[in-house]
């Protein structure tokens, strides 16, 4: 042990600060496809193409801001723009002429549109930004590398990876749990995921509700997106890649829970990482090994509640 | 009546803290029709649920025809003999009447046969027999969401008598039903049970109902069997009459 | 009656295929590959059925495909890659489907979608086995034993697919005609109910899941025989999503949709995709948007229409 410790140790920790940024990213991800299918009852197979086209927008934004010679700095803000631009146009475009008229339909046919949807982004996406990779990594390179001590040695990785993605992914999870459970729009939309009837009953404008979660749901996907771009160049299928990951994570955590997911990106992005390190054949097989595993043994997920339906 | 066909002993279920079973004793005779009446929230159902399988109870003992059936599942419990009706008719809203009680039928023996139709002759005639003796050949072919109430209620329960249960538990029958057809198809009901020899348990608002057709009435409140007896002991008992009937003094059209 | 109506137009739909194939050669191969997806749809149908649609049913395709490819060295008949491939995607079904039939609607989609994805990346990336993205070229197999040449070959195998696809439309009307084919639809309206017969759902959605990993084997062979090389793209998810495409625009009426669904798409996609290479699934997408929004019969319930039907 003390001797693999040695050899590995290093490797070990690389993976584990990986894994950490990486669960940042699917995090951010699944626990907006979490929020939408809370309140709306729908799973949105598209949700990983915001991701994608987040991704995109953040390095064309970038790109921009270089080529015009704009301060450095505004690298970082882009990232928020782009998500900000991203989820402000598709959200409520989408929630309003498409979901909205699929609400009252049956589950399967809520699947089928939101795969058409996602058929339509996939190549939304090689039509603006074409098929080559697209990498813009100004974010990171303005914040350097720091020396991360482990044992008796340091692991040089980027200050973007260690402190930004993380940072951001815990200010969501925080500011979300804050927001849902203590402010007056963030009870509305807990009233509506618990019961809608009864909400529209009290006077809630469901509607309004729906769009503003959509649209909010669309925009974490899309910072997680811009948020991955300088990290990783941007390729065809990005989008989903991503959406069956983040799926995986909503599967394991339990479909609605937000805190779970969390835990759940932490347990598939730690484990594929150290995959990429130690095993990398495995790297693809490890998310849904996790997952599949959790549901032999927990069918709803770890944090899931399963509902008797009244008979 | 000979013998008891399914004890209950001691069961117990809560959700969060209000307690659905708090203590359930009770032997069903053989060959009885049992009505079980009291407030909404006494945990009737409950006690359908758990006797089927559908809910698991927390503590407590259930046994059917001297085997002990808790844990089972409720397609086990099914094989075993034990058929329910729903408060809510349980339907298959996309096929028709005759449809819903051929697969009643065909599951009693060989719904695992992928080359066999649905209507072959022997399955279409038990169905159609069935639903003659519910009244229901009239709309045979009417599919399953176009019916009024008092039809999905017979139909539902005509799904469960096609499996020949020895002991049918029914969760409200007449519920639903308009109040000039009731009498007229309980009474059908009654004689289609005791053709089949079957025992039955019902949830029963209507105490004219009970009056009528229960054996044995067991009062529910509260989670638990407030008293147990014959309709005429039972519905005569002030203290029954104020806790239980008392809240339906409008008599025999009491809301469900 | 309707049963009869629909052998006059299957006879027609294949006696228009052979037509069309002796009449311009060139068509063989679009027929086959799309009478072999229409067997694969037909599969998707069953499920549909039972209200649950799959968005990975090229995993069995591509297994099915990729073991023709492995076993054609040593196996090289039809008649035997033919069964083997098909057996094997329905030895998986059997052990995909033990998981997956726990799951309904959002889950069943999304597990098969994951699951396929997993399958993809691996024949990706296991380069030493698979060849990775390059694929597996088949060497031209006998038929029955019998050494033909190209065109001999290609007719073979064309009649081969036509001959599966009448059995397996004729197999699906009886399935569907029997207790376990009307429990599917038991399964989508009441489930609960099922189970209160006595009658395990699972099981009967197990069944049509196996039949239909069968169907999707005996597409992946045919394909795999016919185009005679096999790449990772068989079990993209683009390529699940096509079926579910042609399951739809066939119409979830009869067992002819899917095939006219199929034809019509690959005629349309030989012309179409050389000129839209990367918008072809923005157009399926917003196509398939339309047919669910507008005409939920598809195909099929076009057909019933113009020839005085109801859908």
């Amino acid at each position: 042990m003390a001797d693999w410790f040695a050899d590995n140790g290093l490797l070990l920790g690389l993976a584990l600060l990986d894994g950490l940024a990486y669960a940042a990213l699917v995090f951010m991800v699944a626990v907006g496809l979490n929020l939408v299918f809370g309140v709306l009852r729908i799973l949105n197979v598209a949700h990983g193409s915001f991701f994608a086209i987040g991704g995109y927008t953040a390095a064309s934004i970038g790109a921009f801001v270089m080529a015009r010679g704009l301060p450095e700095w505004l690298a970082l803000p882009v990232l928020v723009l782009a998500a900000v631009v991203v989820g402000g146009i598709a959200g409520p475009l989408i929630e309003r002429f498409i979901l909205r008229r699929i609400y009252a339909e049956e589950p399967v046919l809520q699947l089928l549109v939101t795969f058409a949807l996602f058929m339509i982004l996939e190549d939304v996406q090689k039509l603006i930004w074409g098929v080559q990779p697209v990498h813009h990594d100004a974010a990171m390179r303005l914040l350097g590398t720091v020396d991360v001590p482990f044992g008796h040695d340091s692991i040089p990785f980027t200050a973007y990876q260690l402190y930004v993605l993380p940072g951001v992914a815990l200010f969501t999870l925080v500011g979300l749990a804050w927001f849902l459970r203590r402010t007056l729009t963030g009870r509305v939309i807990v009233a509506v995921t618990t019961d809608r009837e009864a909400a529209t009953a009290m006077g809630i404008d469901a509607k309004k509700v729906f769009l503003l979660t959509f649209t909010f749901g669309a925009a974490l996907a899309a910072l997680g997106g811009a948020l991955s771009s300088p990290t990783a160049a941007l390729v065809p299928g990005v989008g989903a890649g991503t959406m069956v990951l983040s799926f995986a994570v909503v599967a394991t955590a339990g479909l609605g829970q937000i805190e779970g997911a969390a835990i759940a990106a932490l347990m598939i992005g730690l484990g594929r990482s150290i995959a990429v390190y130690f095993l990398p054949e495995a790297e693809v097989l490890v998310p849904y090994i996790i997952m599949v595993g959790v549901l032999l043994v927990r069918p709803n997920g770890l944090f899931g509640v399963v509902e008797t339906r009244r008979i | 009546m000979s013998g008891v066909l399914l004890s209950a002993k001691g069961l117990r279920l809560a959700f969060g803290g209000v307690k659905a079973a708090d203590g359930i004793d009770l032997d069903v005779m053989e060959g009885e029709f049992l009505a079980i009446i009291g407030p909404n929230g006494a945990g009737k159902t409950t006690f359908i649920n758990m006797s089927t399988g559908y809910l698991k109870p927390q503590g407590g003992e259930i046994s059917f025809a001297g085997e002990r059936i808790l844990g089972l599942s409720p397609r086990a419990i099914v094989r075993k003999g034990v058929g329910r009706s729903f408060q809510l008719p349980q339907l298959f809203t996309e096929h028709t009447v005759l449809e819903n009680a051929a697969l009643a039928v065909a599951s009693r023996e060989g719904f695992f046969s992928a080359l066999t139709p649905l209507l072959r002759p022997r399955w279409r005639e038990e169905a159609m027999e069935l639903l003659e003796r519910f009244g229901l050949t009239g709309i045979a072919h009417t599919r399953a969401d176009a019916l009024n109430e008092g039809a999905r209620k017979l139909a539902d329960i005509a799904m469960a008598v096609a499996l020949k249960p020895r002991l049918l538990l029914m969760d409200e029958p007449t519920s639903g039903v308009a109040a000039s057809e009731k009498m007229a198809i309980v009474e059908r009901l009654a004689t289609v049970l005791r053709d089949a020899r079957v025992t039955a348990v019902f949830v029963e608002h209507d105490m004219e109902v009970v009056g009528r057709f229960a054996d044995r009435v067991a009062v529910w409140s509260q989670g638990r069997i407030a008293a147990l007896g014959t309709p005429d002991h039972i519905l005569n008992d002030p203290d029954v009459r104020r806790e239980v009937i008392g809240i339906e003094t409008g008599g025999s059209h009491a809301a469900a | 009656m309707i049963a009869k109506h629909e052998a006059v137009l299957a006879a027609l739909l294949v006696a228009a295929v052979l037509a069309a194939a002796a009449v311009s050669p060139w068509l063989i191969f679009i027929l086959t590959i799309a009478t072999a997806k229409g067997i694969a749809v037909l599969g998707i149908l069953l499920l549909l059925r039972a209200g649950q649609v799959s968005f990975g049913h090229a995993l069995f395709v591509a297994f099915s495909a990729y073991t023709v490819a492995f076993l054609a060295p040593v196996l090289n008949d039809v008649a035997l890659l033919l069964p083997l491939g098909a057996l094997a995607a329905m030895a998986l079904g059997l052990v995909v489907g033990a998981f997956v039939v726990r799951y309904r609607e959002i889950f069943f989609g999304m597990l098969n979608l994951a699951l396929s994805m997993v399958f993809y990346s691996l024949l990706e990336k296991l380069y030493t086995i698979t060849h990775g993205t390059d694929g597996i070229r088949v060497s031209l197999p006998r038929f029955f034993g019998m050494a033909l040449e190209r065109h001999a070959y290609e007719w073979a195998v064309l009649v081969t697919a036509l001959v599966l696809a009448v059995a397996c439309a004729v197999f699906a009307r009886i399935y569907l005609a029997s207790p376990m084919g009307q429990g599917l639809s038991a399964i989508k309206t009441r489930e609960a109910r099922l189970e209160f017969m006595g009658v395990s759902a699972r099981l009967v959605l197990l069944s049509a899941y196996v039949i239909s990993a069968l169907m999707a084997g005996m597409a992946g062979a045919i394909i795999a025989m016919t185009s005679r090389h096999v790449t990772p793209h068989l079990g993209y998810w683009t390529a699940s999503g096509e079926l579910v495409f042609i399951a739809i625009l066939g119409g979830a009426g009869g067992v002819i949709g899917p095939f006219l669904g199929a034809i019509a798409f690959e005629l349309v996609r030989v012309y179409a995709a050389a000129s839209f290479a990367d918008a072809w699934q923005l157009i399926l997408g917003t196509t398939l948007l339309l047919v669910i929004m507008f005409a939920r019969g598809g195909l099929w319930g076009l057909v019933l229409k113009l020839t005085g039907r109801r859908a």
